[in-house]
């Protein structure tokens, strides 16, 4: 009997001895039922630890780029910071405004965030380390994540709050539209990979290559979309502070604008795993543990969109869904006919990924080529409007 | 083929209205806006102040003239020394004061100083405005304008309550260590401004927020009397300090910056322009400043000081545009009457003509491009 107890195989080991355990005096149905449910804990632990750090993470990041030293007082390096936070929001007071309507106030943080945790099922989190291997993952991901929409507008909605009301219909708007090109930018990599499977994805990476490589301008592409997707900085249209203040949870205290914060983190933490797992070879990597590879990929994409919050300004609305339709759903079409004629044309992989690669270039250069020309003619334009 | 829809079945809409203000991060205090909209287009905007009135103007009729010189620093609370300068102004004209040379020079590097610190601070303040959430632009402008602050406090004695300036020169002479300290910094700040050039102007989310933004046209813009780099983004050239040159400035060389685009995005470039123009004045009042008194009036004359019969009306180049007192003594210890012409409230005149049509997004941003403070709007 070989060995399982390495730190490659450490998570399933454990579920295995412990699987055993239970196999001993429990029924089979029963040790079924108690191990899925374990898993689930454990997600949900991933989720709220992942949380933790990640709020923790966003305050050092966004202090230095800041030129400050962020929080310290509580624990080394205020690393602790994170529970005084979460401590601090369970503790508040729980408001509902009397003119709410009260049954959409309190469903909306459950929606949200129930939406943003189910999206851990297919996270391929290591070699074999998936709680779910669906073989729609992908779509399962592009669909569940899409529910927290329906909560936000709820939220906006109940809020009975015009700022919420405006970031209701920001959310609609923005998210609808960025659901097409990051459903475009998903078919392209479902067909290099030939399937829907996050894992068999990050197999197919294995074999032909990091997919970032070979399709650059889909992954910019994508990296947009989703980041208008979890809403962040530059698209962070809906909680735009310093427009509609916190947007679709203005009117929200305690515990239930924790779950909203909770679901913002996991939407960061999941959507930039799904990242790593599209376009940078998952959980590959050499001499580490698979495992620990995804995390360390993960928390660099993290750190990514954190510096892109501390540096950039925001879009505008208009702006937003002008780019969404006229740019990235265009691009994101002659994209996917690239690929789709490469892919097929081509048999040789190697030598299709060199022309697949050579024809992002192309996309890239054309696109922002033609709205870097558009907007030069709005600059000349405006030269000298005050005096005409 | 089209298909029409009858008038019944269409979606009924309607415009919702929002007071944005005067608890809102980007009002720039306690300013607010009753917002008519159309979807996220602004159809109406009426702006509503007052919030932060303390009547300075009535209190003022009941100090005596050196009194009052604490209330202007609480004006327009980012630039003590220029409202200070402008009160010591209207003040001198009145009872017509002398001012040592060395005041002087020691007033115009002081007030230069404040106008580079408060178009950093606009310009990261506008940022924050069009949404750099995280306050990273606002963090380094503060912390250069700590800088300055520090010197204004080593002249002073306080940071942003100098009460410096008074009428005959200034309180005290700078001390020793002021001048090594000026000399490190002036270069300091114009790599700074150099910095943010180069971090902040090729931005292309910046200029897709900015190019084209609540458009002021020349026209309107002097006979609304707006003043400053907003009137001089708009391709006015008008600058007091050399329209009506006060001071020491027609003996520095500097230029009068103006950009013709009227919108957001110039009036930024012109704030840039302005504050390098400002270091350049600075530099040459400090290798020519000479040594000798720095005020005429001892403050026991001062604190008696009853100015003829008569009126008079100072006014400066503040940062934000022409501020003027305008002073009217009985003859007694007190004046009779104290009336601020303050530049931020003058400013805001036009902001419904700006925002029209544009989304509530650009309604923030447009505000920041003006820079208003609420003390100096309210007064």
């Amino acid at each position: 009997m070989e060995n399982i107890w390495t730190i490659e195989n450490l998570w399933n080991a454990i579920g295995t001895v412990l699987r055993n355990w239970l196999a001993g005096f429990l029924p089979a149905w029963l040790v079924t039922l108690i191990m899925d449910l374990l898993v689930i804990v454990v997600l949900l632990a991933i989720g709220i630890v992942a949380v933790l750090v990640l709020s923790f993470m966003e305050r050092k990041v966004a202090a230095r780029a800041g030129d400050r030293y962020g929080p310290n007082r509580w624990g080394p390096y205020g690393l602790l910071q994170p529970f005084a936070d979460a401590i601090k929001m369970l503790i508040k007071e729980d408001i509902i405004p009397h003119v709410a309507d009260r049954f959409s106030f309190n469903l909306a943080p459950v929606i949200v965030t129930v939406g943003a945790v189910m999206t851990y099922a297919v996270l391929p989190f290591g070699r074999d380390m998936v709680a779910a291997n669906l073989n729609i993952g992908i779509l399962y991901f592009a669909a569940v994540g899409s529910l927290s929409i329906i909560g936000l507008l709820t939220a906006g909605w109940g809020s009975r709050n015009k700022y919420a009301l405006i970031s209701a219909f920001r959310a609609v708007a923005q998210l609808i539209t960025y659901e097409v090109p990051v459903g475009l930018c998903i078919i392209c990599v479902v067909m290099l990979a030939g399937s829907l499977s996050t894992q068999d994805i990050v197999l197919a990476q294995q074999e032909r290559g990091w997919f970032f490589l070979l399709m650059p301008g889909i992954f910019i592409l994508y990296f947009l979309a989703a980041s208008a997707e979890m809403i962040r900085c530059p698209f962070d249209l809906l909680e735009a502070d310093s427009e509609i203040i916190a947007g679709h949870f203005i009117e929200y205290s305690g515990m239930k604008f924790a779950l909203f914060f909770l679901a913002e983190y996991i939407h960061l933490f999941a959507g930039s795993a799904m990242m790593v797992t599209l376009f940078f070879g998952g959980w590959l990597g050499p001499w580490l543990p698979s495992w620990l590879w995804f995390l360390i990929k993960t928390f660099v994409v993290i750190f990514v969109f954190m510096w892109i919050r501390n540096t950039f300004p925001r879009i505008r609305i208009d702006q937003v869904l002008k780019i969404g339709w006229k740019v990235m759903v265009p691009a994101g079409l002659v994209g996917l006919a690239i690929t789709g004629f490469v892919d097929k044309l081509i048999a040789d992989k190697l030598i299709a990924g060199v022309v697949l690669f050579i024809c992002n270039i192309g996309l890239i250069i054309g696109v922002s080529y033609l709205m870097g020309r558009a907007q030069r003619r709005k600059e000349m334009a405006a030269e000298g409007a005050a005096l005409r | 083929m089209s298909v029409q829809i009858p008038p019944t079945e269409r979606l009924r809409t309607d415009t919702i209205e929002i007071n944005m203000g005067p608890h809102h991060p980007s009002t720039h205090g306690v300013f607010r806006m009753v917002l008519t909209l159309d979807g996220e287009t602004v159809v109406d905007l009426e702006p509503r102040f007052g919030y932060l009135h303390r009547g300075i103007e009535k209190t003022a009729e009941e100090r005596t003239y050196v009194q009052n010189v604490p209330f202007t620093d609480r004006l327009d609370y980012i630039c003590g020394i220029t409202n200070n300068w402008a009160y010591a102004l209207a003040l001198e004209k009145l009872a017509g004061i002398e001012v040592p040379e060395r005041a002087e020079y020691i007033r115009v590097i002081l007030g230069e100083l404040t106008r580079v610190m408060n178009h950093m601070l606009a310009i990261g303040f506008l940022w924050n405005d069009l949404g750099a959430t995280t306050f990273t632009p606002v963090v380094y402008a503060f912390r250069e304008r700590e800088r300055i602050l520090d010197l204004i406090e080593m002249a002073a004695g306080s940071r942003m309550m100098p009460s410096y300036i008074r009428a005959g020169g200034v309180v005290a002479d700078l001390p020793e260590e002021f001048m090594p300290r000026l000399q490190k910094l002036v270069p300091h700040l114009k790599r700074f401004i150099d910095e943010m050039d180069t971090m902040l102007t090729k931005n292309e989310i910046f200029r897709a927020r900015a190019v084209g933004v609540g458009v002021l046209k020349a026209k309107d813009a002097i006979n609304a009397g707006i003043t400053g780099p907003v009137l001089r983004a708009s391709g006015v050239k008008y600058d007091i300090r050399k329209a009506d040159s006060y001071s020491i400035y027609d003996r520095f060389d500097f230029e009068v910056p103006v950009h013709t685009a009227g919108d957001v995005y110039a009036r930024y470039l012109q704030r840039l322009a302005e504050a390098r123009q400002s270091l350049r004045i600075i530099e040459q009042a400090m290798r020519d400043i000479p040594e000798g008194p720095v005020t005429s009036l001892p403050y026991k004359q001062l604190s008696r000081l009853k100015p003829p019969k008569g009126e008079a009306y100072g006014r400066i180049e503040s940062p934000k545009g022409e501020l003027g007192f305008y002073l009217v003594s009985d003859g007694s210890n007190k004046p009779y009457r104290f009336r601020i012409r303050s530049t931020s409230l003058l400013n805001l005149t036009l902001l419904r003509e700006m925002c029209l049509g544009h989304k509530v997004a650009d309604v923030v941003t447009i505000l920041g491009s003006i820079d208003i403070t609420l003390g100096d709007v309210d007064r």
